[in-house]
Protein backbone atom coordinates (compact mmCIF):
# COMPACT_ATOMS: atom_id res chain seq x y z
CA UNK A 1 0.00 0.00 0.00
CA UNK A 2 2.87 2.31 0.82
CA UNK A 3 4.38 1.66 -2.64
CA UNK A 4 1.05 2.44 -4.32
CA UNK A 5 0.71 5.70 -2.43
CA UNK A 6 4.24 6.86 -3.23
CA UNK A 7 3.77 6.12 -6.92
CA UNK A 8 0.42 7.87 -6.93
CA UNK A 9 1.60 11.09 -5.38
CA UNK A 10 4.23 11.61 -8.02
CA UNK A 11 1.73 10.73 -10.79
CA UNK A 12 3.78 7.77 -11.94
CA UNK A 13 2.73 4.56 -13.62
CA UNK A 14 2.07 1.64 -11.32
CA UNK A 15 4.15 -1.50 -11.56
CA UNK A 16 2.16 -4.65 -12.37
CA UNK A 17 2.06 -5.93 -8.78
CA UNK A 18 0.78 -2.63 -7.37
CA UNK A 19 -1.77 -2.43 -10.18
CA UNK A 20 -3.24 -5.84 -9.33
CA UNK A 21 -3.08 -5.13 -5.60
CA UNK A 22 -4.90 -1.79 -5.89
CA UNK A 23 -7.63 -3.21 -8.16
CA UNK A 24 -8.28 -6.23 -5.92
CA UNK A 25 -8.09 -4.17 -2.75
CA UNK A 26 -10.43 -1.52 -4.15
CA UNK A 27 -13.05 -4.05 -5.20
CA UNK A 28 -12.66 -5.72 -1.81
CA UNK A 29 -13.17 -2.44 0.07
CA UNK A 30 -16.35 -1.67 -1.92
CA UNK A 31 -17.68 -5.18 -1.23
CA UNK A 32 -16.76 -5.06 2.43
CA UNK A 33 -18.23 -1.58 2.89
CA UNK A 34 -21.56 -2.44 1.27
CA UNK A 35 -21.79 -5.81 3.07
CA UNK A 36 -21.34 -4.13 6.45
CA UNK A 37 -23.95 -1.58 5.40
CA UNK A 38 -26.24 -4.47 4.41
CA UNK A 39 -25.81 -5.98 7.88
CA UNK A 40 -26.63 -2.61 9.47
CA UNK A 41 -29.79 -2.26 7.36
CA UNK A 42 -30.84 -5.83 8.27
CA UNK A 43 -30.35 -5.03 11.97
CA UNK A 44 -32.28 -1.78 11.56
CA UNK A 45 -35.10 -3.65 9.79
CA UNK A 46 -35.22 -6.32 12.51
CA UNK A 47 -35.45 -3.69 15.25
CA UNK A 48 -38.30 -1.92 13.47
CA UNK A 49 -40.15 -5.19 12.86
CA UNK A 50 -39.94 -5.99 16.58
CA UNK A 51 -41.12 -2.50 17.50
CA UNK A 52 -44.02 -2.77 15.08
CA UNK A 53 -44.98 -6.17 16.50
CA UNK A 54 -44.95 -4.73 20.05
CA UNK A 55 -47.14 -1.84 19.05
CA UNK A 56 -49.80 -4.16 17.57
CA UNK A 57 -52.82 -4.31 19.93
CA UNK A 58 -53.62 -7.51 21.82
CA UNK A 59 -56.37 -9.65 20.25
CA UNK A 60 -59.68 -8.10 21.19
CA UNK A 61 -62.25 -9.84 23.38
CA UNK A 62 -64.99 -11.67 21.45
CA UNK A 63 -67.64 -9.26 20.28
CA UNK A 64 -71.29 -10.22 20.64
CA UNK A 65 -72.81 -11.12 17.31
CA UNK A 66 -75.02 -8.54 15.69
CA UNK A 67 -77.54 -9.01 12.99
CA UNK A 68 -76.93 -7.82 9.45
CA UNK A 69 -79.54 -5.15 9.83
CA UNK A 70 -77.81 -3.59 12.85
CA UNK A 71 -74.28 -3.76 11.40
CA UNK A 72 -72.76 -0.45 10.36
CA UNK A 73 -71.69 -0.32 6.72
CA UNK A 74 -67.90 -0.64 6.32
CA UNK A 75 -66.23 2.73 5.71
CA UNK A 76 -65.17 3.06 2.13
CA UNK A 77 -62.03 5.08 1.33
CA UNK A 78 -63.00 8.34 -0.22
CA UNK A 79 -61.91 8.45 -3.84
CA UNK A 80 -59.05 10.86 -4.42
CA UNK A 81 -59.46 13.82 -6.73
CA UNK A 82 -59.03 12.52 -10.24
CA UNK A 83 -55.51 12.05 -11.52
CA UNK A 84 -56.60 11.78 -15.14
CA UNK A 85 -55.73 14.86 -17.11
CA UNK A 86 -54.02 16.52 -14.13
CA UNK A 87 -50.84 14.50 -13.75
CA UNK A 88 -47.69 16.13 -15.09
CA UNK A 89 -45.27 13.82 -16.89
CA UNK A 90 -41.62 14.80 -17.32
CA UNK A 91 -39.71 12.59 -19.80
CA UNK A 92 -42.13 9.73 -19.06
CA UNK A 93 -44.44 8.15 -21.62
CA UNK A 94 -48.12 7.47 -20.89
CA UNK A 95 -47.44 3.74 -20.87
CA UNK A 96 -44.61 4.07 -18.35
CA UNK A 97 -46.72 6.38 -16.19
CA UNK A 98 -49.57 3.84 -16.15
CA UNK A 99 -47.13 1.13 -15.15
CA UNK A 100 -45.59 3.21 -12.36
CA UNK A 101 -49.03 4.15 -10.97
CA UNK A 102 -50.09 0.49 -11.00
CA UNK A 103 -46.90 -0.55 -9.18
CA UNK A 104 -47.31 2.20 -6.56
CA UNK A 105 -50.93 1.19 -5.98
CA UNK A 106 -49.90 -2.45 -5.64
CA UNK A 107 -47.05 -1.61 -3.23
CA UNK A 108 -49.32 0.54 -1.06
CA UNK A 109 -52.15 -1.97 -1.21
CA UNK A 110 -54.66 0.73 -2.16
CA UNK A 111 -56.94 1.02 -5.17
CA UNK A 112 -55.81 3.51 -7.79
CA UNK A 113 -58.87 5.73 -7.35
CA UNK A 114 -57.86 6.44 -3.75
CA UNK A 115 -54.43 7.71 -4.79
CA UNK A 116 -53.61 11.01 -6.37
CA UNK A 117 -50.51 11.41 -8.51
CA UNK A 118 -49.37 14.97 -9.09
CA UNK A 119 -46.38 14.35 -11.34
CA UNK A 120 -44.00 11.63 -12.51
CA UNK A 121 -40.50 12.70 -13.29
CA UNK A 122 -37.55 10.80 -14.78
CA UNK A 123 -34.60 10.92 -12.39
CA UNK A 124 -31.27 11.34 -14.17
CA UNK B 1 -7.76 55.94 -38.84
CA UNK B 2 -6.53 53.51 -41.46
CA UNK B 3 -9.62 51.50 -42.35
CA UNK B 4 -7.74 48.88 -44.38
CA UNK B 5 -5.22 48.36 -41.61
CA UNK B 6 -8.02 48.06 -39.01
CA UNK B 7 -9.88 45.52 -41.13
CA UNK B 8 -6.64 43.57 -41.66
CA UNK B 9 -6.04 43.55 -37.90
CA UNK B 10 -9.62 42.44 -37.20
CA UNK B 11 -9.38 39.59 -39.70
CA UNK B 12 -5.87 38.60 -38.57
CA UNK B 13 -6.98 38.30 -34.96
CA UNK B 14 -10.31 36.60 -35.69
CA UNK B 15 -11.05 32.96 -35.07
CA UNK B 16 -11.24 32.38 -38.83
CA UNK B 17 -7.54 33.23 -39.06
CA UNK B 18 -6.95 31.00 -36.05
CA UNK B 19 -8.40 27.97 -37.85
CA UNK B 20 -5.77 28.32 -40.59
CA UNK B 21 -2.94 28.79 -38.10
CA UNK B 22 -0.74 26.05 -36.73
CA UNK B 23 -2.99 23.66 -34.75
CA UNK B 24 -6.17 25.48 -35.79
CA UNK B 25 -7.41 22.37 -37.57
CA UNK B 26 -7.93 20.82 -34.14
CA UNK B 27 -10.42 23.56 -33.29
CA UNK B 28 -12.22 22.90 -36.57
CA UNK B 29 -12.48 19.18 -35.79
CA UNK B 30 -13.77 19.96 -32.30
CA UNK B 31 -16.41 22.31 -33.72
CA UNK B 32 -17.66 19.39 -35.83
CA UNK B 33 -17.55 17.06 -32.79
CA UNK B 34 -19.53 19.64 -30.77
CA UNK B 35 -22.18 19.76 -33.50
CA UNK B 36 -22.37 15.93 -33.54
CA UNK B 37 -22.79 15.92 -29.75
CA UNK B 38 -25.51 18.56 -30.04
CA UNK B 39 -27.26 16.35 -32.60
CA UNK B 40 -27.01 13.34 -30.29
CA UNK B 41 -28.33 15.34 -27.35
CA UNK B 42 -31.17 17.12 -29.13
CA UNK B 43 -32.27 14.67 -31.81
CA UNK B 44 -31.33 11.31 -30.24
CA UNK B 45 -31.98 12.52 -26.66
CA UNK B 46 -28.71 11.13 -25.29
CA UNK B 47 -28.73 12.55 -21.73
CA UNK B 48 -29.84 15.90 -23.23
CA UNK B 49 -29.90 17.86 -19.97
CA UNK B 50 -26.13 17.56 -19.69
CA UNK B 51 -24.96 16.66 -23.17
CA UNK B 52 -26.41 19.78 -24.80
CA UNK B 53 -24.59 21.98 -22.25
CA UNK B 54 -21.35 20.00 -22.58
CA UNK B 55 -21.49 20.18 -26.38
CA UNK B 56 -22.16 23.92 -26.35
CA UNK B 57 -19.34 24.50 -23.86
CA UNK B 58 -17.08 22.55 -26.23
CA UNK B 59 -18.27 24.70 -29.11
CA UNK B 60 -17.68 27.94 -27.19
CA UNK B 61 -14.11 27.08 -26.17
CA UNK B 62 -13.14 25.96 -29.65
CA UNK B 63 -14.42 29.09 -31.37
CA UNK B 64 -12.83 31.39 -28.80
CA UNK B 65 -9.49 29.82 -27.85
CA UNK B 66 -6.73 29.62 -30.46
CA UNK B 67 -3.19 29.11 -29.17
CA UNK B 68 -1.16 32.30 -29.51
CA UNK B 69 -3.97 34.22 -31.20
CA UNK B 70 -7.15 34.91 -29.23
CA UNK B 71 -6.08 33.65 -25.84
CA UNK B 72 -6.93 36.95 -24.12
CA UNK B 73 -10.52 36.89 -25.43
CA UNK B 74 -11.04 33.19 -24.76
CA UNK B 75 -13.85 32.06 -22.48
CA UNK B 76 -11.68 29.27 -21.05
CA UNK B 77 -7.90 29.15 -20.68
CA UNK B 78 -6.36 25.68 -20.30
CA UNK B 79 -2.98 27.31 -19.63
CA UNK B 80 -4.30 29.12 -16.56
CA UNK B 81 -5.45 25.79 -15.14
CA UNK B 82 -2.06 24.23 -15.97
CA UNK B 83 -0.46 26.96 -13.86
CA UNK B 84 -3.04 26.38 -11.15
CA UNK B 85 -1.88 22.76 -10.91
CA UNK B 86 1.85 23.46 -11.31
CA UNK B 87 3.42 23.60 -7.84
CA UNK B 88 6.44 25.44 -9.25
CA UNK B 89 4.30 28.27 -10.70
CA UNK B 90 3.42 31.43 -8.78
CA UNK B 91 -0.29 30.90 -9.56
CA UNK B 92 -0.28 27.42 -8.00
CA UNK B 93 -3.70 26.84 -6.40
CA UNK B 94 -4.53 30.53 -6.84
CA UNK B 95 -8.22 31.06 -7.53
CA UNK B 96 -7.35 34.77 -7.44
CA UNK B 97 -5.29 34.35 -10.61
CA UNK B 98 -8.22 32.57 -12.26
CA UNK B 99 -10.61 35.37 -11.29
CA UNK B 100 -8.13 38.00 -12.47
CA UNK B 101 -7.13 36.53 -15.82
CA UNK B 102 -9.88 33.98 -16.53
CA UNK B 103 -12.81 34.16 -18.89
CA UNK B 104 -16.48 33.46 -18.21
CA UNK B 105 -16.09 29.68 -18.40
CA UNK B 106 -12.91 29.70 -16.29
CA UNK B 107 -14.92 31.26 -13.49
CA UNK B 108 -17.76 28.75 -13.85
CA UNK B 109 -15.18 25.94 -13.91
CA UNK B 110 -14.06 26.86 -10.38
CA UNK B 111 -17.20 25.09 -9.17
CA UNK B 112 -16.12 21.89 -10.93
CA UNK B 113 -12.52 22.19 -9.77
CA UNK B 114 -13.57 22.70 -6.15
CA UNK B 115 -15.90 19.69 -6.39
CA UNK B 116 -18.97 21.83 -5.65
CA UNK B 117 -21.18 21.07 -8.67
CA UNK B 118 -20.94 17.24 -8.55
CA UNK B 119 -21.68 17.30 -4.81
CA UNK B 120 -24.71 19.57 -5.27
CA UNK B 121 -25.96 17.35 -8.11
CA UNK B 122 -25.68 14.43 -5.68
CA UNK B 123 -27.82 16.41 -3.22
CA UNK B 124 -30.53 16.68 -5.87
CA UNK B 125 -30.18 12.99 -6.75
CA UNK B 126 -30.61 12.14 -3.06
CA UNK B 127 -33.74 14.25 -2.84
CA UNK B 128 -35.17 12.44 -5.88
CA UNK B 129 -34.26 8.93 -4.74
CA UNK B 130 -36.49 6.57 -2.80
CA UNK B 131 -34.23 4.17 -0.89
CA UNK B 132 -37.30 2.15 0.14
CA UNK B 133 -36.63 -0.81 -2.21
CA UNK B 134 -33.05 -1.00 -0.90
CA UNK B 135 -34.13 -0.89 2.75
CA UNK B 136 -36.78 -3.53 2.07
CA UNK B 137 -34.24 -5.88 0.46
CA UNK B 138 -30.76 -5.04 1.87
CA UNK B 139 -29.15 -7.85 -0.16
CA UNK B 140 -29.45 -5.40 -3.09
CA UNK B 141 -26.31 -3.79 -1.69
CA UNK B 142 -24.29 -6.87 -2.71
CA UNK B 143 -25.43 -6.37 -6.30
CA UNK B 144 -24.48 -2.69 -6.09
CA UNK B 145 -21.00 -3.74 -4.96
CA UNK B 146 -20.65 -6.47 -7.59
CA UNK B 147 -21.47 -4.02 -10.35
CA UNK B 148 -18.34 -1.99 -9.55
CA UNK B 149 -16.28 -4.77 -11.19
CA UNK B 150 -15.80 -2.70 -14.35
CA UNK B 151 -14.34 0.20 -12.35
CA UNK B 152 -11.42 -1.85 -11.15
CA UNK B 153 -10.95 -3.88 -14.36
CA UNK B 154 -10.80 -0.68 -16.42
CA UNK B 155 -8.40 0.79 -13.83
CA UNK B 156 -6.21 -2.29 -14.25
CA UNK B 157 -6.41 -2.10 -18.07
CA UNK B 158 -5.64 1.63 -18.15
CA UNK B 159 -2.54 1.04 -16.05
CA UNK B 160 -1.41 -1.70 -18.42
CA UNK B 161 -1.85 0.60 -21.44
CA UNK B 162 0.43 3.18 -19.81
CA UNK B 163 -1.78 5.71 -18.04
CA UNK B 164 -0.57 6.93 -14.65
CA UNK B 165 -2.29 5.63 -11.52
CA UNK B 166 -4.28 8.88 -11.14
CA UNK B 167 -5.45 8.79 -14.75
CA UNK B 168 -6.29 5.07 -14.57
CA UNK B 169 -8.41 5.67 -11.46
CA UNK B 170 -10.35 8.43 -13.24
CA UNK B 171 -10.88 6.26 -16.33
CA UNK B 172 -11.98 3.29 -14.22
CA UNK B 173 -14.71 5.24 -12.46
CA UNK B 174 -16.57 5.55 -15.79
CA UNK B 175 -17.64 1.95 -15.01
CA UNK B 176 -19.57 3.28 -12.01
CA UNK B 177 -22.04 4.74 -14.55
CA UNK B 178 -22.36 7.80 -12.38
CA UNK B 179 -21.63 11.11 -14.10
CA UNK B 180 -21.18 13.38 -11.05
CA UNK B 181 -18.88 10.83 -9.35
CA UNK B 182 -16.77 10.49 -12.52
CA UNK B 183 -16.48 14.28 -12.81
CA UNK B 184 -15.67 14.69 -9.12
CA UNK B 185 -12.91 12.07 -9.11
CA UNK B 186 -11.40 13.15 -12.44
CA UNK B 187 -11.26 16.80 -11.37
CA UNK B 188 -9.33 15.77 -8.28
CA UNK B 189 -6.98 13.21 -9.88
CA UNK B 190 -6.61 13.84 -13.61
CA UNK B 191 -8.24 17.15 -14.64
CA UNK B 192 -6.50 16.97 -18.03
CA UNK B 193 -8.82 14.05 -18.94
CA UNK B 194 -12.06 15.62 -17.68
CA UNK B 195 -13.64 16.39 -21.06
CA UNK B 196 -13.07 12.93 -22.51
CA UNK B 197 -14.15 11.13 -19.35
CA UNK B 198 -17.32 13.19 -18.93
CA UNK B 199 -18.30 12.63 -22.56
CA UNK B 200 -17.60 8.89 -22.30
CA UNK B 201 -19.51 8.56 -19.00
CA UNK B 202 -22.62 10.42 -20.13
CA UNK B 203 -22.65 8.87 -23.62
CA UNK B 204 -22.48 5.33 -22.26
CA UNK B 205 -25.14 6.11 -19.64
CA UNK B 206 -27.40 7.18 -22.48
CA UNK B 207 -26.50 4.02 -24.40
CA UNK B 208 -27.35 1.65 -21.54
CA UNK B 209 -30.51 0.35 -23.31
CA UNK B 210 -28.24 -0.75 -26.16
CA UNK B 211 -25.17 -1.89 -24.19
CA UNK B 212 -26.78 -3.98 -21.45
CA UNK B 213 -29.49 -6.18 -23.10
CA UNK B 214 -27.11 -8.34 -25.21
CA UNK B 215 -24.94 -9.01 -22.13
CA UNK B 216 -28.04 -9.79 -20.06
CA UNK B 217 -29.27 -12.30 -22.62
CA UNK B 218 -25.83 -13.85 -22.98
CA UNK B 219 -25.30 -14.43 -19.27
CA UNK B 220 -28.79 -15.54 -18.18
CA UNK B 221 -31.06 -18.40 -19.19
CA UNK B 222 -34.68 -17.85 -20.18
CA UNK B 223 -35.75 -19.67 -17.02
CA UNK B 224 -33.76 -17.21 -14.88
CA UNK B 225 -35.14 -14.18 -16.71
CA UNK B 226 -38.71 -15.43 -16.22
CA UNK B 227 -38.49 -15.43 -12.40
CA UNK B 228 -41.26 -13.33 -10.84
CA UNK B 229 -39.98 -11.86 -7.58
CA UNK B 230 -42.20 -11.62 -4.52
CA UNK B 231 -43.19 -8.22 -3.22
CA UNK B 232 -40.74 -6.76 -0.70
CA UNK B 233 -41.89 -5.77 2.78
CA UNK B 234 -43.30 -2.28 3.35
CA UNK B 235 -40.76 0.20 4.75
CA UNK B 236 -41.79 2.57 7.53
CA UNK B 237 -41.25 6.31 7.39
CA UNK B 238 -38.92 6.16 10.41
CA UNK B 239 -36.67 3.62 8.66
CA UNK B 240 -36.44 5.91 5.65
CA UNK B 241 -35.44 8.81 7.91
CA UNK B 242 -32.82 6.81 9.82
CA UNK B 243 -31.30 5.22 6.69
CA UNK B 244 -29.48 8.33 5.32
CA UNK B 245 -28.13 9.11 8.79
CA UNK B 246 -26.79 5.54 9.24
CA UNK B 247 -25.26 5.48 5.74
CA UNK B 248 -23.56 8.85 6.28
CA UNK B 249 -22.11 7.87 9.64
CA UNK B 250 -20.87 4.49 8.39
CA UNK B 251 -19.55 5.43 4.95
CA UNK B 252 -17.84 8.65 5.99
CA UNK B 253 -16.23 6.96 9.00
CA UNK B 254 -15.06 4.15 6.70
CA UNK B 255 -13.75 6.45 3.95
CA UNK B 256 -13.68 10.15 4.87
CA UNK B 257 -12.91 10.98 1.24
CA UNK B 258 -16.51 9.99 0.34
CA UNK B 259 -17.90 12.75 2.60
CA UNK B 260 -18.75 15.33 -0.10
CA UNK B 261 -20.58 12.81 -2.31
CA UNK B 262 -22.21 10.54 0.29
CA UNK B 263 -22.86 13.48 2.63
CA UNK B 264 -24.70 15.49 -0.03
CA UNK B 265 -26.57 12.44 -1.37
CA UNK B 266 -27.83 11.53 2.06
CA UNK B 267 -28.61 15.11 3.12
CA UNK B 268 -30.78 15.48 0.01
CA UNK B 269 -32.50 12.19 0.87
CA UNK B 270 -33.03 13.21 4.49
CA UNK B 271 -34.70 16.44 3.34
CA UNK B 272 -36.98 14.32 1.17
CA UNK B 273 -37.90 11.79 3.83
CA UNK B 274 -38.00 13.72 7.11
CA UNK B 275 -41.31 15.35 6.17
CA UNK B 276 -40.59 18.77 7.66
CA UNK B 277 -38.38 20.24 4.91
CA UNK B 278 -40.54 19.84 1.84
CA UNK B 279 -39.55 23.28 0.51
CA UNK B 280 -35.85 22.42 0.67
CA UNK B 281 -36.43 19.01 -0.88
CA UNK B 282 -38.39 20.60 -3.70
CA UNK B 283 -35.68 23.23 -4.25
CA UNK B 284 -32.75 20.82 -4.45
CA UNK B 285 -34.52 18.37 -6.74
CA UNK B 286 -35.77 21.06 -9.12
CA UNK B 287 -34.41 24.63 -9.04
CA UNK B 288 -30.95 23.92 -7.60
CA UNK B 289 -30.48 20.78 -9.68
CA UNK B 290 -31.33 22.68 -12.86
CA UNK B 291 -29.04 25.61 -12.03
CA UNK B 292 -26.10 23.33 -11.24
CA UNK B 293 -26.76 21.26 -14.38
CA UNK B 294 -26.42 24.48 -16.41
CA UNK B 295 -23.08 25.35 -14.78
CA UNK B 296 -21.73 21.79 -14.78
CA UNK B 297 -22.52 20.99 -18.40
CA UNK B 298 -21.12 24.15 -19.92
CA UNK B 299 -17.95 24.23 -17.80
CA UNK B 300 -17.14 20.54 -18.35
CA UNK B 301 -17.60 21.10 -22.09
CA UNK B 302 -15.15 23.99 -21.88
CA UNK B 303 -12.33 21.60 -21.00
CA UNK B 304 -12.59 20.10 -24.50
CA UNK B 305 -10.17 22.49 -26.21
CA UNK B 306 -8.96 20.87 -29.45
CA UNK B 307 -5.29 20.93 -28.49
CA UNK B 308 -6.09 18.96 -25.30
CA UNK B 309 -8.87 16.65 -26.49
CA UNK B 310 -7.66 15.30 -29.84
CA UNK B 311 -5.14 12.82 -28.53
CA UNK B 312 -4.80 9.05 -28.66
CA UNK B 313 -5.58 9.02 -24.92
CA UNK B 314 -9.15 10.11 -25.72
CA UNK B 315 -9.59 7.05 -27.96
CA UNK B 316 -8.25 4.80 -25.21
CA UNK B 317 -10.65 6.42 -22.71
CA UNK B 318 -13.62 5.77 -25.01
CA UNK B 319 -12.63 2.09 -25.39
CA UNK B 320 -11.79 1.58 -21.70
CA UNK B 321 -15.01 3.34 -20.67
CA UNK B 322 -17.10 0.94 -22.75
CA UNK B 323 -15.15 -2.01 -21.32
CA UNK B 324 -15.79 -0.71 -17.82
CA UNK B 325 -19.54 -0.42 -18.46
CA UNK B 326 -19.75 -3.93 -19.91
CA UNK B 327 -17.80 -5.55 -17.08
CA UNK B 328 -19.81 -3.70 -14.43
CA UNK B 329 -22.94 -5.18 -16.00
CA UNK B 330 -21.27 -8.62 -16.06
CA UNK B 331 -20.30 -8.31 -12.38
CA UNK B 332 -23.86 -7.46 -11.32
CA UNK B 333 -25.37 -10.25 -13.43
CA UNK B 334 -22.94 -12.91 -12.18
CA UNK B 335 -23.62 -12.12 -8.54
CA UNK B 336 -27.35 -11.96 -9.44
CA UNK B 337 -27.01 -15.53 -10.76
CA UNK B 338 -25.32 -16.61 -7.53
CA UNK B 339 -28.17 -15.06 -5.54
CA UNK B 340 -30.66 -16.87 -7.80
CA UNK B 341 -29.01 -20.19 -6.91
CA UNK B 342 -28.62 -19.41 -3.20
CA UNK B 343 -32.25 -18.31 -2.77
CA UNK B 344 -33.57 -21.28 -4.69
CA UNK B 345 -34.70 -19.23 -7.67
CA UNK B 346 -36.38 -16.37 -5.81
CA UNK B 347 -34.12 -13.60 -7.17
CA UNK B 348 -34.24 -12.70 -10.85
CA UNK B 349 -30.57 -12.22 -11.88
CA UNK B 350 -31.60 -9.46 -14.30
CA UNK B 351 -31.82 -7.02 -11.39
CA UNK B 352 -28.04 -7.44 -10.96
CA UNK B 353 -27.31 -5.39 -14.06
CA UNK B 354 -29.10 -2.43 -12.45
CA UNK B 355 -26.28 -2.27 -9.89
CA UNK B 356 -24.32 -0.03 -12.27
CA UNK B 357 -26.17 3.06 -10.91
CA UNK B 358 -27.37 5.14 -13.90
CA UNK B 359 -30.63 5.72 -12.00
CA UNK B 360 -33.28 4.84 -13.18
CA UNK B 361 -32.20 3.88 -16.71
CA UNK B 362 -30.51 0.61 -15.69
CA UNK B 363 -33.51 -0.45 -13.55
CA UNK B 364 -35.78 0.27 -16.49
CA UNK B 365 -33.65 -1.97 -18.72
CA UNK B 366 -34.01 -4.81 -16.16
CA UNK B 367 -37.79 -4.25 -16.18
CA UNK B 368 -37.98 -4.33 -19.99
CA UNK B 369 -35.83 -7.45 -20.35
CA UNK B 370 -37.72 -9.22 -17.55
CA UNK B 371 -41.03 -8.43 -19.19
CA UNK B 372 -39.78 -9.66 -22.55
CA UNK B 373 -39.09 -13.05 -20.94
CA UNK B 374 -42.32 -13.08 -18.93
CA UNK B 375 -45.02 -10.45 -19.58
CA UNK B 376 -46.24 -10.85 -15.96
CA UNK B 377 -42.85 -9.75 -14.64
CA UNK B 378 -42.56 -6.37 -12.92
CA UNK B 379 -38.91 -5.98 -11.92
CA UNK B 380 -38.76 -2.19 -11.80
CA UNK B 381 -39.10 -1.75 -8.03
CA UNK B 382 -36.91 -4.81 -7.34
CA UNK B 383 -34.21 -3.41 -9.66
CA UNK B 384 -34.35 0.01 -7.99
CA UNK B 385 -32.68 -1.53 -4.91
CA UNK B 386 -29.44 -2.53 -6.68
CA UNK B 387 -29.72 0.64 -8.77
CA UNK B 388 -29.51 3.01 -5.79
CA UNK B 389 -27.02 0.65 -4.09
CA UNK B 390 -24.84 1.22 -7.16
CA UNK B 391 -24.83 4.97 -6.46
CA UNK B 392 -23.49 4.31 -2.94
CA UNK B 393 -21.08 1.67 -4.34
CA UNK B 394 -19.61 3.98 -6.97
CA UNK B 395 -19.19 6.74 -4.37
CA UNK B 396 -17.29 4.31 -2.12
CA UNK B 397 -15.15 3.18 -5.08
CA UNK B 398 -14.39 6.83 -5.86
CA UNK B 399 -13.60 7.47 -2.20
CA UNK B 400 -11.16 4.55 -2.18
CA UNK B 401 -9.40 5.71 -5.37
CA UNK B 402 -9.26 9.27 -4.06
CA UNK B 403 -7.76 8.07 -0.80
CA UNK B 404 -5.09 6.02 -2.58
CA UNK B 405 -4.20 8.45 -5.37
CA UNK B 406 -5.29 11.80 -3.98
CA UNK B 407 -2.19 12.03 -1.81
Amino acid sequence: MHIVLSAAVSGEKLVFGDNVLTAVLGYGVVFMGLMILMALVYVMGAIFKKMAARKQPLPAAPIPQVTNAAREPEPIGEPAKGTAGEIKLYNVSDKEAAMIMAIVASQMGKPLNELRFKSIKEVK
Amino acid sequence: MDIVETLKKLLGESGFAGIFQNGGWQNAVMIVIACVLLYLGIKKKFEPLLLVGIAFGCLLVNVSYFIGLTEADALYHPDLWDNFLNSAHEDYHSYGAILKHGGFLDILYIGVKAGIYPSLIFMGVGAMTDFGPLIARPSSLILGAAAQLGVFLAFFGANLIGFTGNQAASIGIIGGADGPTAIYLTTKLAPELLGAIAIAAYSYMALIPMIQPPIMKLLTTKKEREVVMTQARPVSKTEKIIFPIVVTIFCVLLLPSTAPLIGCLMLGNLWRECGVTERLSDTVQNALMNIITVFLGISVGATMAGSRFLTKETIYIVILGLTAFCFSTVGGLLVGKIMYKVTGGKINPLIGSAGVSAVPMAARVSQIEGQKANPKNFLLMHAMGPNVAGVIGSAIAAGFLLKVFGG
